[in-house]
């Protein structure tokens, strides 16, 4: 009789048995994870998208995708990067850093933030669907080919027939549903389980962002999604809201839109100036200058932006008095914004800079930021607008506040919560290479849009007649793009290897301040053992610096 | 010697105008495009200087506070909480240059948008269509497409007025050096102004996205001196003339071609496509795609869904003889 070994062997899990603690999870920290992780997934989709485009246009009279093609390529490359890889990034942050930053177990309603996280996933598929099942008719096309603002009368079923633009309503109103959940849950959250002793004052600064964004979340997003309904009401049920050969008006449209879209570029800058309000500090080894000014800033670009939607009209022949009206509405968010810029080059003046990988990507946040800052001032001259509306210039700013602005904040906070989220650390030498060929990559492409918007170059055309003076800058953008897919090769490879085979790197690698690095790394699903207590905004610096605490100056 | 033969006979089909491909906004040959380029030059002065104190600043703190290797002192450097001193001054610093920048801008939205008491030198009404332009002189009877003839400002001191409509997406009409852009915006009308100080082919392009062929929806404004353009109208008010291809004209009108498009003194009344009467005396074709030689018009007519994919008039699978005739007549639509 053969003698078995009692011995407990280690057991193999299946893949079910791995992947249902995920998707049944609650927990804020794994919906966080899942939330980056499909972003990011979705950042490469809508990149290849990107690559296609750039190919496309390298050079004059190119035929490598069609026109219709083209057409669906740039409207599912920006529905994809506002609302798939914009929006969930931002709700991943949020979702794993507030309750950690707050010293709290979880979100207020960890339900609710689950079905969020699956609203948007469901509502991305959605609008992905439409790739197989948009036909409806036949000729009729595959993915919706609107442009991502969707202007009318172009939906309607007249100009946009089979279904591909009701995927797309769909799609993007179920991530709506989805953000709008964060949204409240994030304003919960803070308002009620911040841990004892942290009053509003010593909040963190990225969970003021959060909570002002949401607030802007929950202003921003119901007017598009009632104008996607009325849409779907014109495109289905035969009503005329923006039917304009039944007396619909096109303008309706956009004003809603745009009441949408203004603030919603607001609501994607501000989780990157949380994270470089957390980043910059730490790796300049003082705390932020000025804080009150910056939670002040914030909420006034948070007001303001809701004044501003119709700078983007300024070419639809409104008065003169509402072009002067938004034309000075819209400056004046460069008061707010530029207060923010001073109080983080004071935060690193004086200090111990730290040239490590997140304030790399915060350097250069700031750096094309200012840029994306001043040529949005260009735009809001309205008569110099009338040229450069809908004109590559358009294109180069935004992604500037998009690229230079968002990702390159994000790609800061992923590198500086990596190790935490993780619990190992990157590899340096890869982190670094991503950092200089995206940087190079990125501006290889879009500095030179700024100047084919001058050269009269329109925006949405899927080729160009030679001798326009358009393609030298055309081929070097193409190249820009492909070195931006390098560095985010480098990116996924240093991020898969280091997850598996990354040093450790313990609970608080940066020697930071705030209470997420005073628990392990990865937290524990409960985040902390003892629900801490803070004096100050700083909790870290005190336990650190007994003799010379925070909460004696503040 | 091909190249100076084929300038010469371009040269000649388009009057003796230069066509001026690069439409570089800071070239402006317009008066409005003029004022944009003031207004531009001021802005860019502003946000210039700006971007070079704050961008200065930021390479000189990187450069200036970064950690030395050789810097072994463990200690944190001074705690600098704030200076509501420093942050008065530079929340009061810029609110000063941005309400200089509103004052500015608004001063020329003002003169620009409101000084429209002038009496035109053309009315000029233009229908965007997926994906070319109607082009239509009320004052004449006159109606031709994509290519948009004014007489040149120095010749009669005074703009021309354009009204500007869409029969069913929005587009926009943008030709750089001339003016900025005004939309055509379905169920409404909008106006604009334009003038050309020098003759000249000025290129633009419609600057909204409005379908599938938005990107070959391209316009012509021919700048003309007062006498050509007078010509030119004179020779539009005539009905067509096509003796020379009656066969070509039966073909023609016995087909569906009569249903989209005008020829002005036929029984083709079509409005769906752009009017023909004088075909043969425009430079391009297709909205500006393709020029007007007798093999691209002969390709567009066999197959338009080849050369222009997704444009609305169908390939209509003429048979040979069929396409000849037609060729023959509208080449002699003059």
């Amino acid at each position: 009789m053969p003698i078995e070994s009692t011995a407990e062997q280690p057991r193999v899990f299946s893949l079910s048995e791995r992947l249902y603690p995920w998707v049944a999870s609650t927990d804020h920290k794994r919906l966080g994870i899942m939330y980056v992780i499909a972003a990011l997934l979705f950042l490469v989709v809508a990149g290849a998208q990107a690559l296609l485009m750039r190919t496309q246009l390298a050079v004059p009279m190119n035929h490598v995708v069609s026109p219709a093609m083209y057409n669906r390529l740039f409207t599912m490359h920006g529905t994809t990067m506002v609302f798939l890889v914009g929006m969930p990034l931002l709700a991943g942050f949020t979702n794993y850093l507030v309750p950690l930053m707050l010293g709290a177990r979880d979100m207020a309603f960890p339900r609710l933030n689950a079905f969020g996280f699956w609203a948007f996933l469901f509502g991305g598929l959605l609008l992905y669907y439409g790739y197989l099942g948009g036909g409806g008719l036949y000729g009729s096309g595959s993915a919706p080919d609107v442009g991502w603002f969707a202007y009318a009368p172009l939906t309607e079923r007249a100009f946009s027939r089979g279904s591909s633009t009701d995927y797309w309503i769909l799609g993007v109103m179920l991530t709506g549903f989805g953000s709008l959940a964060s949204a409240i849950n994030v304003i919960a959250t803070t308002l009620s389980l911040r841990c004892p002793g942290m009053n509003l004052s010593r909040m963190p600064l990225f969970v003021w962002l959060m909570l002002i964004d949401s607030w802007l979340i929950l202003i921003a997003l119901p007017p598009l999604n009632a104008a996607q309904i009325m849409l779907l009401l014109d495109r289905r049920f035969g009503a005329h809201f923006f039917d304009t050969q039944a007396g619909g008006s096109a303008l309706l449209w956009q004003h809603f839109f745009w009441i949408f879209g203004h603030p919603e570029v607001y609501i994607l800058i501000f989780p990157a100036f949380g994270i470089v309000s957390e980043v910059v500090p730490v790796f300049s080894r003082k705390p932020i200058f000025g804080r009150q000014a910056m939670v002040a800033a914030v909420v006034a670009i948070g007001f303001i932006s809701t004044s501003v939607w119709a700078h983007h009209m300024f070419t639809v022949g409104m008065t003169s008095i509402s072009n002067a009206f938004f034309a000075a509405s819209t400056m004046l968010v460069a008061i707010p914004t530029g207060i923010k810029i001073f109080n983080w080059l004071a935060t690193m003046y004086g200090g111990k800079i730290l040239l490590e990988v997140p304030m790399l990507f915060c350097c250069a946040f700031i750096f094309h930021f200012l840029i994306a800052g001043l040529t949005g001032v260009m735009l809001a001259v309205a008569p110099f607008d009338w040229q450069l509306h809908d004109s590559y210039f358009v294109i180069g700013h935004f992604h500037f506040t998009l690229i230079g602005g968002f990702v390159f904040g994000m790609f800061a906070g992923i590198y500086y919560w990596f190790p935490k989220a993780t619990g190992r650390m990157w590899n340096g030498k890869l982190a670094k290479l991503h950092f200089w060929l995206f940087v190079i990559g990125f501006d290889l492409t879009f500095v030179p849009m700024h100047f084919l918007g001058f050269l009269g170059m329109p925006r949405r055309i899927y080729t160009y007649a030679p001798g326009r003076g358009w393609e030298l800058l055309n081929f070097i953008e193409t190249v820009g793009a492909y070195v931006q897919a390098i560095a985010i090769a480098c990116f996924v490879i240093n991020t898969i290897h280091s997850i598996r085979k990354g040093r450790r790197a313990g609970g608080d690698p940066w020697d930071a301040w705030t209470l997420e690095w005073s628990t392990a790394s990865p937290p524990p699903e409960y985040n902390f053992e003892v629900i801490p207590v803070v004096r100050s905004s700083r909790p870290l610096w005190d336990l650190k610096h007994p003799q010379d605490p925070d909460w004696k100056y503040e | 010697m091909f190249v100076v033969v084929a300038s010469i006979l371009v040269l000649l089909q388009t009057g003796g105008l230069r066509e001026r491909r690069v439409a570089n906004i800071f070239r402006p040959l317009g008066t409005q495009a003029a004022h944009e380029y003031e207004i531009a030059l001021f802005t860019f002065a502003i946000t210039g200087a700006i971007f070079v104190i704050v961008a200065g600043l930021l390479f000189y703190i990187i450069w200036r506070f970064r950690h030395r290797p050789s810097d072994h002192n463990p200690d944190e450097p001074p705690q600098v909480y704030g200076s509501n001193q420093i942050e008065i001054a530079w929340t009061f610093i810029p609110i000063l240059g941005v309400f200089v920048l509103i004052g500015v801008t608004s001063r020329f939205i003002f003169s620009l948008q409101d000084t429209t008491s002038q009496t035109p030198a053309e009315r000029i009404r233009i229908v965007g269509h997926q994906w070319w332009w109607e082009v239509h002189y009320p004052d004449y009877g006159v109606v031709t497409a994509n290519e948009i003839h004014i007489p040149v400002s120095g010749s009669t001191g005074r703009p021309v007025l354009l009204q500007l409509e869409s029969a069913d997406v929005i587009h926009s009409f943008w030709v750089p050096q001339l003016s900025g852009k005004t939309d055509l915006i379905p169920g409404r009308a909008n106006t604009m102004w334009i003038d050309a100080r020098a003759p000249g082919i000025y290129l633009g392009n419609c600057a909204e996205y409005c379908g599938t062929q938005h990107a070959n929806m391209l316009l012509r404004v021919f700048a003309e001196p007062k006498p050509a353009y007078d010509n030119w109208i004179a020779a539009q008010r005539r009905s067509a003339q096509s003796d020379a291809a009656q066969s070509g004209r039966n073909v023609f009108e016995s087909l569906s071609c009569v249903n989209c498009h005008t020829i002005r003194g036929t029984v083709a009344k079509g409005v769906f496509g752009p009017d023909l009467t004088h075909l043969m005396s425009r430079t391009t074709i297709a909205a500006g795609m393709l020029e007007n030689t007798p093999k691209n018009l002969r390709d567009w007519v066999n197959d338009p869904q080849e050369m222009k994919p997704g444009s609305l008039m169908p390939s209509m699978k003429l048979t040979g003889a069929e396409l000849n005739a037609i060729m023959s007549y509208l080449e002699s639509l003059h």
